[in-house]
Order: C-alpha cells, then sequence, then structure tokens
C-alpha cells in the first residue's frame, strides 16, 4: 500500500547535518580561518563584498567559508545580511582623484602626471602553474619599495576634459535612486544603472562588454585609467553638519574612453564609460565601463541593436542573486503543473492519434 | 545578527486566535523591521483597491533565495499577526521540502502558530495550489509568484507590457490562445492560465493547475500575490470575479487526471501521479494532503 513521503522536516535537517559536516571537511585538516581567507584569498572576498554590495572584507570572508568558496552563495548571505542593517544615511561622493593609489595604470598615454604605477597584478605573469606553492608557501622575500611619487595623480579622463576633448558629466543635483529600496523603471537614469552595474554578476558583465567588442554595439573603447586603492569616506551627520571622514574603503575605477560624438555644429568629444567596483576588481570595472557606455547608445543618439545597448536585457538580468534563485528554484518540486502538462499532452496525443488512424 | 535594530514595537492583531510558540529575539516579529512592512501593506492596499493590477514594491533580500517564495514570504510577514494560524503548502503539501522550510522560517522569526488543517489557517502561503476545500471570509490566501507578468512570454519587455495593461489591449493573448486552438484543437496551457480580473486586468494566476482556477473566481477570502524577483504585488479581493480566459465555441476546460484517488476515493480533487515501479505502474493520489488526510479520517470513522 502506497503512504505518501512524510518526513520532509527530518531530511531537512538530516541534508543541512551533512553539510555542515562536509563544509568542515576531513577534521584531520586543520580548519580555514576567516583571517586566512581575507588575507590569502582576497580576491575572492573582494568580488564576494562587490556582487554582495557590502564593504566589509571580514563578513564577505566568512561568508566564502559558510558558502564552501561558492562565491555567488557567499554573495547572497551577504546581501541577504545586508538587508537586515538599519540605514542611517548617505556618504558624500567619493572622490576618487584623492585615492592612496595600490595601482593605475593608463593605455592612452604612455607617461602622464602621477605615472604608471603597476602594484601588485597578475598581468605579465606567465601562466604555470607554480608547483612550490604546493610543496608549502614560504614567505617570499619582501618586494622592492620606493618612496611615492609626491606629483599628484590627477583622472586621465579630467585632463581630456580640461582640453574641452572628454564629454563632461552633469551632476543633476538629484538625489540618486536606490534600487533596494524602490524597484527599476524603465528607462532607468544613469546612477541606478551604474548602480545595478556595480553589484552585477562580473561574469555576466564580462560577456556582455565582450560582445561588444565583437560587433554587438561596438564602441571603440581605450581604458583612459584604471585606479586601485583606498579612498576616503565621508560623511556628514545632521547634528554636526560638516563631512567627517569615517573610514577607507578599497575601491577599482575604470574610466574607459570611448568613440566621439558631435555634429557640423558641437566640436567632437570622447565619452564615458565608467567602472566602480569594491575591492580589486579589473576585470570587473572594465566589464562595467564597456556595457555603462553601451547602454548610453540612446541617449547618445545612437542605433539601439545589440543586448548589450539593451537596458531591461541587461539590468534584469545582471543580478546574480535573482539569476541563481530563479534558476534554481527550478529544483523545487512542480509536479502539479507537471500533471497538468501530462494529461494535456495524452489527450492531444489521443486526437493526433485517433485522426492519423482515420 | 540585527543587535542594531531598533526595538520592535509590540505586534498585536491577526485573524485568527492561535497561540504563537516563542520567537528569535534577533529579529523584528516576522523577519521584517516595520519600516518595510509598512511600504509592503501600502503596496497590498493599492493592489486590493485595484484588482489584478501589478504594484511595483520596494522588495527585500530575503535570508530565502528568489524563485523560492521571497514574494509570498514578504507579503505573509507584512499581514501576519501574533494570533494569526499560518499554514503554508508546496503543491498542495504541507510536508514539501519548500513548505516546511517556510513554516520552519516564520515559526523562527514570529513565533506564530502553524497547522496543516486548511480549516484551522488565517493565512495560508502557497506554491502552485489552491486548496480544495472552500475558504472563508476570515482567511487569506498569500501565493507565490515567479512571474507576475501574465504576458511576458509573449512580450518580455516589462515597459510594453506595462502599456499594454494601461490600454487594456489584450489581443496578444487572445491570438495565442486561438493559435493553441488553430494548432492542437484546443487551448494547450494547462497551468498558470491567464485569468481577467474584474473584467478589466489580465493576471497571472501564478503556475497553479488550470484546474484551480474556477477557485478564485468570487471566492470569499482575500488573495494576495507577491512575486519577490520580479518586485510587484496583487490581489484579488473577496467576491471579486476572476474569468478564465476562452472562446465561446471554445470553452475554458480545467484539467484533471481522470481517476478516483487511490487513498481517499476523491474523484473531484487535483491528483498527482505517482509511479509505483518502473513498468507503468502509477497510482493517482490527492495532491492536496490535508483534504486526502480528512476525507480517510472521515472514511475510517464511518466504517
Amino acid at each position: 500500500m502506497y503512504v505518501a513521503t512524510k518526513g520532509g522536516e527530518q531530511a531537512i535537517g538530516a541534508a543541512h547535518a551533512w553539510l555542515d559536516e562536509i563544509r568542515r571537511g576531513d577534521p584531520a585538516q586543520p580548519a580555514i580561518d576567516v583571517a586566512q581567507i581575507e588575507d590569502q584569498l582576497g580576491l575572492a572576498v573582494d568580488r564576494v563584498m562587490a556582487e554582495g554590495s557590502c564593504h566589509d572584507r571580514g563578513l564577505a570572508a566568512l561568508a566564502v567559508k559558510q558558502a564552501r568558496g561558492d562565491l555567488i552563495e557567499a554573495a547572497f548571505l551577504l546581501r541577504a545580511y545586508r538587508t537586515t542593517l538599519p540605514r542611517f544615511g548617505a556618504s558624500a561622493p567619493l572622490d576618487t582623484a584623492r585615492m592612496a593609489i595600490r595601482r593605475r595604470i593608463s593605455a592612452t598615454y604612455k607617461d602622464l602626471p602621477g605615472g604608471q604605477v603597476l602594484g601588485p597584478t597578475f598581468d605579465y605573469t606567465h601562466r604555470l602553474l607554480d608547483f612550490r606553492l604546493a610543496a608549502g608557501d614560504a614567505v617570499p622575500p619582501p618586494a622592492p619599495t620606493a618612496m611615492p611619487d609626491p606629483a599628484p595623480s590627477p583622472r586621465v579622463t579630467e585632463l581630456l576634459a580640461r582640453e574641452g576633448l572628454m564629454q563632461r558629466e552633469v551632476d543633476a543635483g538629484a538625489e540618486p535612486g536606490d534600487l533596494t529600496r524602490a524597484p527599476l523603471a524603465f528607462p532607468a537614469d544613469r546612477p541606478l544603472r551604474l548602480q545595478a552595474l556595480a553589484r552585477g554578476d562580473e561574469g555576466f558583465l564580462l560577456g556582455l562588454g565582450y560582445s561588444t567588442q565583437r560587433g554587438y554595439g561596438n564602441n571603440h573603447p581605450f581604458v583612459g585609467e584604471i585606479r586601485v586603492g583606498d579612498v576616503a569616506v565621508e560623511f556628514t551627520p545632521p547634528e554636526l553638519g560638516f563631512p567627517v571622514e569615517i573610514g577607507e574603503i578599497g575601491v577599482t575605477e575604470c574610466q574607459m574612453v570611448n568613440q566621439f560624438t558631435g555634429s557640423r555644429t558641437e566640436p567632437p568629444q570622447f565619452t564615458r564609460g565608467y567602472g566602480l567596483v569594491f575591492g580589486h576588481a579589473e576585470r570587473k570595472a572594465m566589464s562595467m565601463a564597456l556595457v555603462d557606455r553601451s547602454l548610453r547608445a540612446g541617449e547618445l543618439g545612437e542605433d539601439t541593436t545589440a543586448p548589450a545597448q539593451d537596458q531591461e536585457f541587461v539590468l534584469y538580468h545582471c543580478d546574480n542573486v535573482e539569476a541563481t534563485g530563479f534558476v534554481e528554484h527550478l529544483k523545487l518540486p512542480h509536479y502539479v503543473d507537471f500533471q497538468s502538462e501530462l494529461e494535456n499532452v495524452r489527450t492531444m496525443r489521443e486526437t493526433a492519434l485517433k485522426a492519423a488512424g482515420e | 545578527m540585527t543587535g542594531t535594530t531598533q526595538a520592535p514595537s509590540p505586534p498585536t492583531g491577526g485573524r485568527g486566535s492561535g497561540e504563537g510558540g516563542t520567537r528569535d529575539p534577533g529579529y523584528n516579529f516576522a523577519y521584517l523591521d516595520e519600516s518595510t512592512k509598512r511600504m509592503i501593506r501600502r503596496a497590498i492596499l493599492k493592489a486590493v483597491a485595484i484588482p489584478g493590477h501589478q504594484v511595483p514594491f520596494g522588495s527585500r533580500e530575503m535570508p530565502l533565495p528568489y524563485g523560492w517564495g521571497t514574494g509570498g514570504i514578504q507579503v505573509t510577514a507584512a499581514i501576519l499577526g501574533p494570533a494569526d494560524v499560518l499554514k503554508v503548502i508546496d503543491q498542495g503539501a504541507d510536508d514539501t521540502t519548500n513548505a516546511v522550510s517556510i513554516r520552519a522560517f516564520f515559526r523562527r522569526v514570529a513565533g506564530v502558530a502553524t497547522t496543516e488543517r486548511t480549516a484551522e489557517a488565517t493565512v495560508i502561503q502557497t506554491r502552485h495550489r489552491i486548496p480544495e476545500r472552500a475558504l472563508h471570509e476570515d482567511q487569506v490566501l498569500v501565493y507565490q509568484v515567479p512571474i507576475p507578468e501574465p504576458l511576458m512570454r509573449l512580450e518580455p519587455r516589462i515597459a510594453e507590457t506595462k502599456r499594454l495593461h494601461a490600454m487594456a489591449d489584450y489581443g496578444l493573448m487572445h491570438v495565442k490562445l486561438y493559435e493553441d486552438i488553430a494548432r492542437h484543437g484546443h487551448i494547450a496551457t494547462s497551468y498558470n492560465y491567464p485569468v481577467m480580473v474584474n473584467g478589466r486586468y489580465l493576471m497571472s494566476p501564478s503556475p497553479i493547475p488550470a484546474f484551480d482556477n474556477p477557485k478564485m473566481d468570487r471566492m470569499p477570502a482575500l488573495q494576495l500575490f507577491g512575486a519577490g524577483r520580479e518586485k510587484r504585488i496583487y490581489a484579488v479581493p473577496p467576491y471579486t470575479p476572476v474569468r478564465s480566459l476562452d472562446f465561446e465555441d471554445h470553452p475554458f476546460r480545467p484539467i484533471r487526471a481522470q481517476h478516483p484517488c487511490t487513498l481517499c476515493g476523491s474523484t473531484d480533487s487535483y491528483l498527482d501521479e505517482v509511479l509505483t515501479d518502473d513498468v507503468g505502474g502509477r497510482i493517482f493520489v490527492c495532491s492536496d494532503t490535508d483534504w486526502c488526510g480528512e476525507r480517510q479520517q472521515a472514511k475510517a470513522a464511518v466504517e
């Protein structure tokens, strides 16, 4: 006699217990410390902060540990935590021109004020597996140091703008929207688009950015500048009335110099694609800048034909927490609907077979 | 985790006389903070005022994944009072994994009483089914909705579908149903079957089987629909006409497997097909576990 399955609650409990066990792994191995993750898997932590939309290295490292290294799961954990935090106000805009720079490169000028600073980068490494790391990781000799160039490092796009060669962004002065409080509506203005892209999935934006390079909405980009470092966050408490520095956050900024616009009456100017991401995330910042620029196609009077130029397509699908939830919900039972489809298809087959027999 | 949130105002009310258990003191009653609940209630009120119209709301990131009921959970959290009695079903059953998980969530963060009995519940959160037992005025049915836009498969752009709703321009859907008939001889939609609410708005009933659609019509209970990922709430107020789209010569037909339930013998409830072996053995049982259980008990009592 068939008895309907019961005991979902026990099964879930057992599954979670198994998950705990497997997350910890072989007890003979030392457990990974959150501080080690924060330090030695720093780029994973940065990605989780960016997509989790919450700048907290410690919490992001904890999320990486809890998620067994699944970075989208970790970003989800961080987001779910982030929603519970009270909001006490908005900071002043970051001034990335005053960044304490760890890395700063420009592809448009051989040399420039402040110089090219390579910083810690995988670029120019040969991607050969380093078996010495597997054999125990000795502390490397300290990297050579030098005094930082005392010259200020103005932003490349600013240098161009001073000459009138780069279109200036206009600050409308309006309070920017907040997509975590109000749902997106279309057309979405640029601050909202940048918010969505900043927390968007690195892989999705990378693919879209890449598609623009392959002809699906090309906008002729040059890396004006990428800079990585720490920026001060300032906040004006209402009871004080003047800004105070409340800390520093690490960010990566990418400014792309893109194809010019202009006409007989308007002198031609380059246009800007902008990327800003928590932590050290050059691939993400560059992809974001490419996609930001392609999403401006409409307002710059260009044809909008490619996926990367389509606001609804890009912004509704770039959030990996939303995407992973909906894709993975297909794992949930759907047998009620499937039963309807079964009956439906059976009826249709009967009709078709009868018709064929006649 | 939320040690910094403001002290929650003591909640009162609820539709039932449930006696809640203890709840996790680390969270506000029913997880969401009071201002978020207020925002959601405003959206619900607007939705009730315009039956079938999708109201955008500031959907929050929940500790459960998008697509797993975050919209329904937010609606439930916003309407729940400590005296409420909550029932959660998925595929008509109380013991499916996701229903178990959501029920446990509310037990933890709201401490409300939960039940598996449809008759005893004041709030029923559901995925993919409407209970077989007729609901009454003191109950609220909260649907989890994956895609609130009934036109999405025909027109993916929300900016455009908004315009179509504004103009009540539902020709796309009629053409789609007509094409079904032309191709297959009848309408080939068996679940998530589109309905007209109050003669004005085309609405997705969420992916319930078409069999359940007639239950929505003039239902005495308030029906609320929450789509978390898509950030929309909509509603069907009590006793509102809800009509499944059809044609005069091709009337709407609810689909159900033509068998009695193997366990309780019901011939008018929606059935799940269960494979019992790999040589074609199968039985059909009620998808609504509470309904089936009650009927089995009644049968046993008679015998």
